[in-house]
């Protein structure tokens, strides 16, 4: 129990890189796992900021977010479905739910300016390191091909979104 | 000349304004899986272009310098008449990295 929960916590230092950059070939259901998962968080933050932000560009972005995930995510399903594949939960999916949910009820602390600011940088960050993932492991590791050119157009999609937060950022200074 | 016949020509006169200028074109740009193609387009002054959206995301037509801002819907094609003629810089709002150009002539 002890060394598990240290292990766990180290994990979530290094953040979601370690746990997607170590050994194993993922298999497609995990894939599938992982990428409705990342859809997901980025869902939930953006619900926060619609009713959290103050600034109107933060929310316009946020609600952006919003609709452009729902509606990969829908194609995810879709595909999935039609490929018979089910998604299994696994270690990556879990450790990136967990971190999410910690940087969830931080950024739920935070009010006005402050909270804006950090919504947008841990959205750069954020789609950052998904598109580090999806680079590096997601895409490689994906065998059926449907599956592949999915996420490698969900890659082009979190890329634009991550230029999308930088101009936020950029405007907000 | 007639009241009428004074009308009459009005009519057609407003139609001649109304009707496309005798080389206006349709052309065609494409939004699909997160590429705007053709990347680089030439097209006139009163030419329409047709903005077909074929994601199951939003997309907009945005000019750098401000001569337009297009939103097309998911799966939805937008038409837009260009009244102004120069090279546009044009990009996404939602997805800055679909960029590409329309060149204007007069
Ligand atoms: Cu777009």
């Amino acid at each position: 129990m002890f060394v598990r929960l240290s292990i766990a916590v180290a994990a979530l230092g290094v953040l979601t890189g370690a746990a997607l950059a170590q050994g194993a070939k993922l298999t497609d259901p995990q894939i599938a796992h992982i990428a409705y998962t990342a859809g997901v968080i980025d869902i939930n933050a953006a619900k926060q900021a619609e009713s959290k932000a103050s600034s109107k560009d933060v929310k316009a972005f946020a609600k952006d977010m919003a609709r452009d995930h729902e509606a990969v995510n829908k194609q995810a399903l879709d595909l999935v479905k039609k490929l018979k594949v089910t998604p299994e939960d696994n270690d990556t999916s879990k450790a990136l739910s967990k971190q999410a949910a910690d940087k969830l009820a931080e950024l739920g602390k935070l009010k006005g300016t402050a909270y804006d600011k950090a919504y947008i940088d841990n959205e750069v960050a954020y789609h950052k390191t998904v598109n580090t993932a999806l680079e590096t492991q997601l895409i490689p590791s994906a065998s059926n091909p449907e599956l592949k050119s999915l996420l490698q157009t969900g890659l082009k999609i979190f890329q634009g979104h991550e230029q999308h937060a930088e101009h936020v950022a950029a405007g907000m200074k | 000349m007639s009241p009428g016949r004074y009308l009459a020509t009005l009519a057609l006169f407003a139609l001649g304004a109304m009707a496309v200028p005798a080389h206006a074109a349709t052309v065609q740009i494409v939004m699909e899986n997160m590429v705007i193609s053709p990347a680089e387009v030439s097209a006139k002054v009163g030419d329409t272009i047709e903005w077909v959206n074929k994601d199951v995301l939003a997309h907009t037509a945005t000019a750098k310098n401000g001569d337009f801002d297009v939103t097309i819907a998911p799966k939805k094609t937008v038409r837009s008449v260009l009244t102004k003629a120069g090279t546009v810089d044009y990009y996404c709002r939602f997805h800055p990295n679909m960029k590409a150009v329309l060149t204007i002539a007069p």
